[in-house]
């Protein structure tokens, strides 16, 4: 005959304290393990317009990457003499993009994504046109500015 | 001397008794017949990762991980310091050549079904340790923060991204930030040389453990006690001596690579200049690349870089659980598909490098 009877109760409580216990020990260990990998949110300064130099300066048929805060911006100055910035950052991987004279498009050395002068994903890979910016023009200086 | 040696011999003995493990050494063979050839390769890549190991942890010496001072001190290497270009030299030479090593091992023993039971964790062991090369590569090709690392690093954490639902998270932790920038430079740098050997090392440990324990494996039907003319061959001395031999031939091939084609530098990563013409990733790379730039924009209703960059992940997952579904094999029996596969990825690899190379 057993001497100690079970107790299905006790013995559920304990199992859930013990187990409920490991969980709680497993996330404190993990928890800030995971919490310390993810890269913390940099403050970053709103930008919303940039000087992108003298008109005089910029020549016809030409590509000029301006700093729009962190990221590149691709100014165009077509052979029409039509000025239209667009995102740098090709649609596809990441890569930046630069004007090329020969095909009179955007073009992305990586993966040979092409856009035309209004942005669209025209040949390659890229799944989706680039998103465009306003040219300003104030007196003599090109101001780049994001399209609400 | 003779005396000398024999006495440390006897002294390290009596304590832990090495007259077992030469014991052992001697019972170990090593089969002996028309793909035997193949065997020499994994001893090449080790021979290859001790390099790396060694000419690492030079580079250490005088490399500054930060995004101001990375490219600067990689010209301080290969410019100032004595034999710097050529320890670069070596290491980078050494980390393609490895790649191909363990390439080429991996092949030979996916096409010999050497995977089958009781290996299957060997092969496991194996495909990690692969993959952990490949991560070696990428994450020390951004090291001297170069153009085209910058580029190449932006694409390779961006295809992380583009896997559906766990892609976003994985690349903000690959690239400490949603932009490539001097915070990447200092995780992969932690990578390359902590998370990644740490690893390594001790998957390689289990898998030489492994490989001493189970011996060679051997071709289907491979019987030498038959009389059928099938030999083997000790592996100490005899294929241990052959394997240094080898050592030595590839060793003296790397020191020709690195000093007439000294490995180039490059132009200073700029995050605002356009990606340049005529980019191209590692050799190693250079099927997915080309894959990626020839799929369309959309395939049905998906991007087709999320197709592409799935369909790869799905492949590598089946290619690397194959003593798994290959119950054929396991059981002594041919399995032909097994071969139609390897076949077509190696025909497909080939094609897809020399297209990125000549397109």
């Amino acid at each position: 005959m057993n001497e100690y009877p079970e107790q299905p109760k006790k013995r559920d409580l304990l199992k859930l304290v013990l187990t409920g216990g490991l969980v709680a020990w497993a996330g404190s260990v993990f928890y800030p393990i995971f919490a310390y990998l993810k890269p913390p949110k940099q403050p970053e300064v709103e930008v919303s317009n940039v000087k992108a130099g003298k008109l005089a300066d910029i020549p016809k048929e030409s590509g000029t990457i301006v700093k729009f805060g962190s990221k590149p911006v691709i100014l165009v100055r077509s052979a029409k003499d039509e000025l239209r910035a667009f995102d740098a950052t090709c649609t596809h991987l990441d890569c930046t993009v630069q004007y090329s004279k020969e095909k009179g498009m955007l073009w992305c050395a990586c993966h040979n994504g092409t856009y035309d002068l209004t942005g669209r994903n025209v040949g390659g890979p890229p799944p989706r046109p680039l998103e465009e910016y306003r040219v300003i023009i104030q007196g003599e200086e090109v101001l780049i500015s994001k399209k609400s | 001397m003779k005396k000398l040696l024999t006495k440390y011999y006897s002294w390290i003995d009596e304590r832990v008794h090495l007259e077992d493990l030469v014991h052992f050494m001697g019972k170990k063979y090593v089969p002996i017949h028309r793909h035997s050839v193949w065997y020499y390769f994994g001893g090449v890549s080790l021979f290859l990762f001790i390099i790396q190991v060694i000419t690492g942890i030079m580079l250490l010496l005088y490399y500054k991980g930060s995004e101001e001072l990375a490219f600067e001190s990689i010209q301080f290497i290969i410019s100032k310091v004595e034999f710097g270009w050529l320890i670069r030299s070596i290491h980078s030479w050494a980390a393609n050549l490895f790649v191909l090593a363990a390439m080429i091992h991996m092949f030979s023993v996916y096409f010999e079904k050497a995977y089958r039971k009781p290996r299957e964790i060997t092969w496991l062991t194996g495909m990690l340790m692969f993959f952990l090369a490949l991560g070696f590569g990428f994450s020390g090709y951004l090291l001297p923060w170069n153009e085209l690392a910058f580029f190449a690093t932006k694409v390779g954490t961006d295809i992380a991204g583009v896997v559906p639902g766990i892609g976003e998270p994985i690349l903000l932790f690959l690239r400490a930030g949603e932009d490539v920038t001097g915070a990447t430079l200092s995780r992969f740098f932690g990578f390359h040389v902590a998370v990644f050997p740490g690893i390594f090392t001790v998957l390689l440990g289990i898998h030489l453990v492994l490989v001493q324990r189970q011996g060679m494996s051997e071709p289907h039907g491979f019987n030498p006690n038959e009389g059928n003319g099938e030999k083997t061959m000790p592996f100490f001395p005899n294929f241990l001596l052959r394997d240094l031999l080898l050592w030595l031939i590839v060793l003296n091939l790397l020191a020709i690579l690195a000093v007439f084609f000294p490995w180039e530098l490059g132009k200073k990563a700029d995050a605002f200049a356009p990606a340049p013409a005529g980019i191209k990733p590692e050799w190693y790379f250079m099927f997915m690349f080309q894959t990626l730039k020839l799929i369309p924009a959309k395939i049905w209703f998906m991007d087709g870089e999320v197709i592409g960059i799935l369909t790869f992940g799905a492949a590598g997952a089946l290619w690397m659980f194959v003593p798994f579904w290959d119950r054929k094999s396991s059981k002594g029996e041919k399995n032909r598909l097994i071969n139609y596969l390897g076949i077509f990825a190696v025909i497909y690899i080939i094609i897809l490098t020399i297209l990125g190379w000549i397109l």
